[in-house]
């Protein structure tokens, strides 16, 4: 099975003390730490996982900078079989749609069975994987949290509903899933597998490379544009109940049953 | 009537010489014996190097105390007792065994030297010799085989219990002794009714008991007997050689070479393999033990010789609060794995990965490297360095629970494992009221006689950043000049290392190396344990290295430091070793020194304390790390200062505190008991 992974590199939230830049429409990302989005790190996994089972090959993408090179490698280290890194001035400022069209470009350039891509990044929008999908026509699965490969024709998927409860679908290859964390456990990658991929030909595919107008994507082509970025203002109504343990306790069975919750 | 006729002479129904039975039996025994070792030690020539010939004198002193002396038996009394008189009486009777061999061949040998009267001396201890290994034979196995204590049973998932070979063995031994006494006996109770003369004999030997009971017997039946118990003897010798490399008795053979191998550097790590220098590292195709042979040889030399006698388990803190984990079936299952793949005969098997097939990860990550195992294992056998390698394979393969990955990614970008900012590593120095009389130089500024190496939890975790400040006051107290470097520290890498993340911890060595010799420090200080450990015995090319307990005694014996009377002199204080100070660096009088010289400070000690000290839980990654378990070692440790009668525990490390105290917690004692460090203690005491 020949599995695509789209991968992002984000700031790492374990890792950042988040503030605002000057201008307050962006983090401030001096000093900040990347990594590899998390979700995409459980794709990467299951992909690798697949392959390991039925044969085949995982590459994995990323739109990105130079910068963006080092969660390639990452992934590679883990075990995936090939990087692509695309990469374009004229990427710059791309919207959901922008880096969705980047990526179905290089999706049609090869000749993969499955699609995966993490449930979000950092900006929380989960967006890119349901307009690849739309955008190449394929069959679209979210928030998977569970495969089955059937046969080289379809797979069965398995996705957390609402309330904790399970649905199982049967979806034709190729398609295109977004994967929820928890689908599996993904392996550790350390300094000496980083190093071991470090020499690996990763290549770089820019706007002409993929056949892209530089104007449908990038800040040019974006229909969204980010206005403000902003810390929101603590609300009314939170309070800190304070004392032992006994007196919080005896405070918070008389504020419920003042709120007639007992 | 003339004198016994002798198994050299014997003639058995009148026409076979018993000669030929003496020169066969071992011709085959030896060459059976011979045959057995070379297939037991063909997998140690597949094994990994490892040098073991250095400090010779330390290995000779270790061979003297651990091997002859035996002098970590009795720290379990009765067995160890009982283990002594048999190791001894083997020893001696050695000399005895040798010559009886070659008796059935020539009457009446005598070991060059053996003549005379170091012949008569030698006869009489070596009859007390053969009494005293019997009793202990017989106390053994009732011990054993009734009373069955704890320490010996094999849980279901580990395999069968190993009393029957044990009780076999000592069956086997009484066999031996008395087999050779009635040899003896039944020749000079002979002797005595042919010529009415008493030989001397050890009173109340086994030789002296037969032979008063053999007095009387037909000579017949004592000529029959003399010959019939050469060949027990002979036999029961000769199967109970090679029958020592089949079972847990090979130790027999092994231990002479596994005490003289043994560790003895302590506190530090073995590197991924001998004879690759750390710049080299990259160029090694695997990390760590992935399966059998990846083993050293000096390891699997361990297996071979573990006695079984589960002193490590009982020991070990993750056994004691049900981890999956005991360190006597990491050795016994390997032994088993090694006598399945290395048949005595047949085809030599192929050995899958360990950790799937006869370990399982949360085993080999339950270990907290506390070196309680090793301290007590009277055979020398080593636990850190196999869980280290076997981590290093995990980490290799990519096996790590995900509670780990999350510190260790941050240790890589941050150097710290709770992924701070680098440049928020000393802002505990700037608490308002410390601030306010204290200012700490910034050796990447500044430049100071003394580094105060805080390392990471001191640095960044608010309930211990008190530690650093204290520290600071003391050092400053006790005249030291010293500094610290801040945004240029880095986490030292002690649990790094040993969770087997090598290269990440190679990379923090280099930086701080980097960072503390570019400072220009003479000395380096410290009140982490594990930070102390790493730097003083893992980094190389560092000034030296000094624990604040170290300097804190020091400068009181000097008279450089003066403490008030105890503040709280109605409180029982008891001091915790910290595994990295005590075990494993041997630092046990200093903090206590320290202590006592506190007026009017009430200290109790610990039943298990200095070498014997329990973990708290662990430091470093092991605080991230997620095990299952019945209970917290902290809060076993808690109750045993309970026990004791303590109401303060004051240890020297800050992974302790934070164990203890949340382990003070859990075992709901608060109000009764409270957790302490070192500094703070001191830093009330202060004046």
């Amino acid at each position: 099975m020949e599995i695509l992974v789209c991968v992002k590199r984000v700031p790492d939230t374990a890792e950042n003390e988040f503030e605002l830049n000057g201008a307050g429409n962006d983090l401030d990302r001096d000093d900040l730490v990347y990594s590899v989005n998390e979700w995409d790190n459980y794709a990467v996994e299951e992909a690798i996982q697949m392959v390991d089972n039925v044969g085949g090959s995982v590459t994995v993408v990323t739109v990105g900078d130079d910068e963006s090179e080092e969660v390639l490698r990452r992934e590679m280290a883990m075990g995936a079989n090939n990087g692509v890194l695309l990469s374009d001035d004229a990427f710059e400022g791309s919207d959901g749609n922008g880096i969705a069209s980047i990526l179905k470009a290089e999706i049609e350039k090869g000749n993969y069975d499955l699609i995966l891509t993490g449930a979000q990044a950092d900006e929380g929008a989960g967006q890119v994987g349901g307009m690849v999908a739309a955008m190449l026509d394929y069959p679209y699965a979210s928030l998977v949290n569970k495969i089955d490969i059937i046969d080289d024709k379809k797979i069965n998927v398995g996705r957390e509903i609402e309330g904790g409860n399970q649905e199982m679908n049967e979806l034709q290859l190729p398609c295109v899933l977004s994967i929820q964390t928890g689908i599996n456990e993904p392996r550790y990658v350390g300094i000496r597998g980083i190093r071991k991929v470090a020499k690996v030909d990763i290549p770089v595919k820019g706007s002409a490379d993929l056949g892209l107008d530089a104007d449908s994507v990038g800040a040019a082509g974006a229909k969204t544009r980010r206005v403000d970025y902003f810390v929101p203002d603590m609300g009314e109504g939170a309070e800190m109940l304070e004392g032992s343990t006994d007196e919080i306790i005896g405070k918070l069975i008389e504020k419920l049953k003042a709120k007639g919750g007992l | 009537m003339s004198s016994i006729i002798g198994p050299a002479s014997y003639k058995l129904f009148g026409f076979f010489p018993t000669a030929v039975l003496a020169f066969i039996v071992p011709i085959v025994g030896i060459g059976a014996f011979a045959y057995i070792m070379a297939r037991r030690i063909a997998p140690l020539v597949r094994a990994a190097p490892d040098n073991r010939l250095d400090r010779i004198d330390q290995r000779i002193k270790n061979l003297v105390i651990i091997w002859l002396g035996q002098l970590r038996q009795p720290r379990y009394m009765l067995a160890g007792v009982l283990h002594m008189v048999i190791f001894a009486g083997f020893l001696i009777l050695s000399i005895r065994s040798t010559s009886l061999v070659v008796i059935g061949l020539s009457d009446g040998f005598v070991l060059p030297g053996f003549g005379g009267l170091v012949g008569v001396v030698y006869n009489f201890i070596k009859d007390y010799a053969a009494t005293f290994v019997l009793v202990a034979c017989i106390i053994a196995a009732i011990r054993r085989g009734i009373y069955k204590p704890e320490r010996y049973a094999v849980p279901e998932k580990y395999g069968k219990d190993h009393t029957a070979e044990a009780v076999f063995v000592l069956g086997l031994i009484s066999t031996l002794m008395i087999s050779e006494s009635l040899f003896e006996a039944s020749e000079l109770a002979y002797a005595f009714q042919l010529t009415g003369q008493e030989h001397f004999l050890a009173p109340l030997s086994l030789v002296w008991i037969f032979r008063g009971m053999l007095l009387s017997a037909s000579s017949g039946f004592l000529q029959g007997l003399h010959i019939f118990m050469y060949f027990v003897h002979d036999l029961s010798f000769f199967f109970f050689l090679c029958f020592l490399p089949l079972g847990k008795h090979f130790h027999v053979i092994t231990s002479l070479f596994n005490v003289f191998f043994m560790r003895v550097k302590r506190g530090n790590i073995k590197p991924v393999q001998h004879g690759i220098k750390d710049e080299e590292l990259d160029s090694l195709e695997s990390f760590g033990i992935k399966k059998l042979e990846d083993f050293t040889w000096k390891h699997m030399l361990d297996f071979y010789s573990c006695a079984d006698c589960g002193r490590c388990s009982d020991q070990c803190p993750a056994n004691a609060v049900g981890r999956p984990l005991s360190p006597r079936f990491i050795t016994i299952k390997a032994r088993d794995l090694m006598f399945k793949n290395y048949p005595l005969s047949g085809e030599i098997y192929k050995s899958n990965l360990l950790v799937e097939d006869i370990y399982a990860e949360d085993e080999i990550w339950s270990c907290t490297t506390c070196g309680a195992c090793e301290a007590e294992c009277p055979l020398g056998i080593e636990y850190i360095d196999k869980m280290v390698d076997l981590r290093r394979g995990m980490v290799d393969e990519g096996m790590v629970p995900q509670s780990l990955q999350k510190p260790l990614k941050a240790l890589e970008k941050r150097g710290n494992p709770y992924g701070k900012m680098e440049k928020k590593r000393a802002d505990w120095a700037n608490d308002k009221e410390f601030k306010a009389d204290h200012s700490i130089k910034n050796l990447g500024k500044d430049t100071a006689e003394t580094l105060f190496f805080v390392d990471s939890i001191t640095s960044y975790d608010d309930n211990i950043q008190e530690i650093a400040r204290r520290t600071c006051v003391i050092l400053e107290k006790a005249g030291v000049d010293f500094g610290i470097l801040g945004k240029d520290e880095k986490d030292s890498g002690n649990e790094v290392l040993r969770f087997g993340e090598e290269m990440l911890y190679q990379d923090l060595k280099e930086q701080n190396t980097e960072a503390i010799l570019e400072s220009g420090v003479k000395q380096i200080v410290t009140a982490d344990p594990h930070a102390y450990n790493a730097l003083k015995n893992d980094y190389t090319g560092l000034p030296p290295v000094k624990h604040i307990s170290q300097v804190v005694a020091q400068k009181i014996a000097a008279g450089e430091l003066e403490l008030l009377p105890c503040q709280e002199p109605d409180k029982v204080y008891v001091y915790h070793d910290p595994c990295y100070l005590g075990r494993h660096n041997g630092i046990y009088e200093d903090p206590r020194q320290a202590l006592d010289a506190i007026n009017g400070l009430t200290r109790v000690e610990l039943e298990k304390s200095r070498d014997r000290s329990f973990c708290c839980g662990g430091g470093g990654l092991m605080l991230f790390y997620e095990p299952e378990e019945d209970t917290r070692m902290g809060v076993l440790r808690v109750n045993m200062a309970a026990e004791a009668g303590a109401n303060v525990i004051v240890t020297a490390c800050p992974f302790c505190l934070v164990n203890i105290q949340d382990a003070i917690k859990v075992a709901g004692k608060e109000g009764e008991i409270e957790a302490l460090d070192f500094t703070e203690l001191i830093g009330q005491h202060l004046q």
